[in-house]
């Protein structure tokens, strides 16, 4: 059996030759960036991909509901690393008075989230999007490919996906097509704190737990509840996640506000 | 350790993995609770499968979709499950997900016993290079654990594994949906079955071997431009990479020395091994692009630009001999154009090979020869399986992949196969021969003056030129007037000329073309000579003697000169003071006082086409 270590590393060593893979590939990419701990991994093997000079911008899709420990760590990593970092709003449907105080959590996702991101593609003729997605996050995830295609419309026919082997991916797209390239497939949520733990990745404190709480998942503040959690530390954090078994966004209330919300959520767009 | 699940529609794959999950305790609380609650509420029975079929279209459809990847863990070691789909419009899925495995778990059901997908993707796990394999007979249930039903089914499937140079490591009866067999072998009702439970089997397979084991192979993903250093960054495929090593850097065959293994914030590793990520720069400044691929010159990789291969084919439009494809094998991308094609027999209907198919179509395995317009750097499969396996793409998706066997390596300084053409730095004749799709050649045209060379000259090199090949008449109007103006007609004057003729000949067939010479050239010393200069570079040279009689040479008299010389105004004219050595061993003859001058350059073409032309 692999160590952990070496576990560790080999999935690092494929993320890395994935990312350089999509610098190849793609004229015009950019990188979702949320400051949670996926995106903050992904940021760091970007920078070990790109040995510290990451090629291409990263975006901060800013609902306007966000915590403002994000919004501060957000403005220490781009002093931090050197980032470019474009920061998105949907000010139309802010204008519209779009909002969780008057709309239910899958609309106010579909609009401030993905159609923020739609917008950013639109501005920026991005061909493709690195994001941090894992297989382990919610069943749906699991049929994702490292490159897998989005129509103009950013939909994703999860049915009609090419085939990917030996290393070779599907590379071109249509105009008006992106392709979202997803080195972290493979990674699961233990990996991901592992990977922190050993390679000492800043990320925002509130994953570490506060008078009896935590956040596992991070979101939008008004939908997104922490868990009972005594767990301070990535060490404490990791004994804990090999103890439960209940699922990582159990506190990420849009995925759960209707039978199968997220297979729809994704299927339009959503990351 | 990664195990694909494969196997016919139907046969209980995934109702298989469900229950093994459950056996280790690895589904998320809740989901079986959540799944039993939603079947209740549409009036359906539970089953396992439903847990891997969690997408809302594939519970509707009852047939699984794409491949999933399921984690879990026995005290032993983790793993991870790929479910891949029997569902036969789902190849490409499937695909997808055992190309990545390290052993198979191959569903075959009792009642049913070997299918067509099970054959299939038995031929297909083969062609992956998928070599640990567990056969797991399921459904055992519903032929009441009969030993001799799973004895026959392990007797048939087996043969069938071996004819396509696969063992199986063991074979399994289980009853997924009855549990029984599959974490422990404890079962009354196969107690005439002596091997382990399912679980079991798989706790023994063995992790994959390492390919730091085998020769360094550095394929080179991009060069980055790091604080004006040149960092050429790369996965390793196989084999280990030092600093201080020299490298071998192919197809264009420079060397160069490793100065430093780079990660970010990191130049201190002094060594490197298959799978890592890495970048490295080097002590001598060389130019290295992306689809090199760096070795180590003792143990260096294949390069031609043909290569044989046996390829599944997996794209909408069926493979055609003539087609063109881009082929992708690690970072380099080449075009390549099907040559040949031949067809295996077919795992799915046990068909008898066709004898010469033109196409190989969706789901079909055949054997290819492929030719790339750039030379290929690759190995056998068997040697380096990840440099020698490819794939195929037709426009964007990928159509087809293949694998690569039966390629001769040869050193550097000893081109050994005629197929491979770019073992040498230096540009050679084969180079040439190679882009032109033929060889460079003297045809040396000898015979009276009046029997038909120079006719049969321009017509043959207005033949050869339709053909699209590199060709250019050598005559004494085009040398006399420059290269030989200093030279009259006495007879050494006539052996210099001849001399000249046979050198320039040689260096414009060393060029590539196929050079047609038209001079009398009476002595046979005097084309020896030509003959042996051309040889001496390697040009091909082929003697045509061109044959008539002299009196009706002398009735033909093209340029009055018989005349002349029967009337004494022209001194040593041959044949009439002075003599033609006919040729003793001519290549070709053609009698031009028995055919016409184009059935003489049709039998010439007939004859030599076959000499210039590189071998299919």
């Amino acid at each position: 059996m692999k160590d952990n270590g070496s576990q560790l590393s080999a999935l690092e060593n494929h993320s890395i030759f994935i990312l350089r893979e999509a610098h190849h590939a793609f004229r015009n990419l950019a990188m979702p960036w949320s400051m949670g701990k996926d995106s903050n991994v992904l940021l760091w093997l970007s920078l070990k991909a790109f040995l510290g000079h990451i090629p291409f911008p990263l975006l901060h899709i800013d609902t306007t509901y966000e915590f403002p420990e994000m919004l501060e760590f957000r403005e220490w990593a781009i002093q931090r690393y050197g980032i470019n970092v474009i920061v998105k709003v949907n000010t139309e449907a802010r204008a519209r008075g779009i909002g969780y105080e008057t709309h239910d959590p899958v609309t106010v996702t579909h609009e401030l989230k993905t159609v923020a991101l739609k917008q950013a593609i639109a501005e920026h003729k991005w061909d493709a999007l690195i994001t941090g997605i894992r297989r382990d996050e919610d069943p749906i995830r699991a049929k994702e490919r490292y490159f897998s295609p989005r129509d103009a419309d950013s939909e994703w026919h999860y049915k009609h996906q090419p085939p990917q082997f030996w290393g070779q991916f599907a590379m071109k797209n249509a105009a008006g097509e992106h392709v979202r390239v997803q080195p972290l497939l493979d990674w699961t949520e233990v990996d991901i704190w592992r990977y922190i733990e050993r390679e000492k990745i800043p990320i925002p404190a509130l994953y570490f737990a506060r008078n009896g709480k935590r956040y596992r998942s991070l979101g939008c503040r008004p939908i997104t509840h922490p868990v009972e959690s005594n767990a301070s530390t990535i060490p404490e954090i990791i004994a804990e996640l090999e103890e439960t078994r209940s699922s990582e966004r159990a506190g990420r209330a849009q995925d759960h506000y209707e039978p199968h919300a997220m297979q729809k959520l994704r299927a339009k767009g959503f990351m | 350790v990664k195990i694909v699940f494969v196997g016919h529609v139907d046969h209980g794959k995934s109702t298989l993995i469900g229950r093994i999950l459950e056996e280790r305790g690895s589904l998320p609380e809740g989901k079986i609770e959540a799944l039993r609650a939603s079947c209740q509420a549409e009036g359906r029975q539970f089953e396992y499968a439903f847990v891997l079929d969690a997408l809302a279209e594939e519970q509707q459809q009852n047939v699984t979709i794409d491949t999933t990847q399921i984690h879990f863990r026995t005290p032993a070691r983790s793993y991870v499950i790929i479910d891949a789909p029997g569902h036969e419009e789902f190849l490409k899925n499937m695909i997808t997900g055992a190309a990545s495995a390290d052993a198979a778990v191959i569903v075959i059901a009792a009642d049913e016993g070997a299918r067509e997908q099970s054959r299939r993707h038995g031929q297909l796990l083969s062609l992956l290079g998928i070599r640990q394999v567990i056969v797991a007979v399921n459904k055992m249930d519903l032929v009441s654990y009969s030993e001799a039903e799973f004895g026959r089914i392990e007797a048939e499937y087996r043969a069938f594994l071996e004819s396509l140079g696969m063992k199986a490591g063991a074979f399994v009866p289980v009853s997924a949906t009855a549990g029984r067999n599959i974490a422990r072998h404890d079962e009354p009702a196969m107690s005439w079955f002596s091997g382990v439970s399912l679980l079991q089997a798989i706790e023994e397979l063995e992790p994959a071997p390492s390919a730091a084991e085998q020769p360094l192979r550095f394929p080179i993903q991009e060069v980055y431009r790091v604080e004006n250093r040149r960092v050429f960054v790369g996965r390793i495929e196989s084999g280990t990479l030092r600093v201080g090593a020299e490298l071998l850097f192919s197809p264009h065959h420079k060397t160069a020395r490793v100065a430093t293994i780079e990660r970010w914030q990191d130049s201190s590793a002094q060594s490197a091994s298959a799978g890592d990520s890495i970048g490295i720069t080097l002590r001598d400044h060389i130019f290295i692009e992306r689809g090199h691929i760096a070795s180590h010159e003792a143990d260096a990789p294949l390069e031609s630009n043909r290569l044989h291969a046996r390829l599944f084919w997996i794209g909408a439009e069926p493979l055609r001999i003539g087609a063109r494809y881009r082929l992708k094998l690690v970072t380099q991308n080449v075009e390549c154009e099907v040559v040949a094609l031949g067809q295996v027999i077919d795992a799915a209907t046990l068909a008898p090979p066709a004898a010469a198919p033109a196409e190989l179509r969706i789901k079909e395995v055949g054997d290819v020869t492929l030719q790339t317009r750039a030379p290929l750097v690759f190995d056998n499969h068997e040697r380096v399986p990840a440099m020698g396996r490819f794939v195929l793409s037709d426009g964007a998706s990928l159509a087809g992949g293949g694998v690569i066997s039966g390629a001769v390596y040869t050193g550097p300084n000893a081109v050994k196969s005629e197929n491979i053409f770019w073992s040498e730095s230096e540009i050679t004749a084969e180079h040439r021969a190679l882009r032109n799709q033929h060889r460079g050649a003297v045809i040396w045209l000898t015979g009276l003056s009046g029997a038909g060379k120079s006719t049969i000259a321009r017509a043959l090199e207005k033949e050869l030129f339709q053909l699209s090949m590199h060709t250019y008449v050598l005559d004494g109007d085009n040398l006399r007037h420059g290269l030989n103006a200093n030279l009259g007609f006495a007879p050494e004057d006539r052996a210099e000329n001849i001399r000249r003729v046979s050198e320039v000949a040689k260096l414009m067939a060393d060029a590539g073309t196929v050079v047609v010479t038209s001079f009398i050239s009476p002595y046979r010393a005097d084309r020896a000579r030509a003959r042996a200069i051309a040889l001496r570079a390697g040009a091909e040279f082929v003697e045509i003697f061109v044959d008539a009689p002299l009196a009706i040479c002398e009735q033909r008299d093209p340029k009055g000169l018989y005349q002349k010389a029967r009337a004494g105004k022209l001194k040593g004219f041959t044949g009439i003071d002075a003599p033609y050595e006919s040729p003793e061993n001519p290549e070709i003859v053609v009698s031009t006082h028995e055919q016409t001058a184009e059935e003489s350059v049709a039998q010439i073409l007939t004859q030599l086409l076959p000499r210039l032309r590189l071998k299919a």
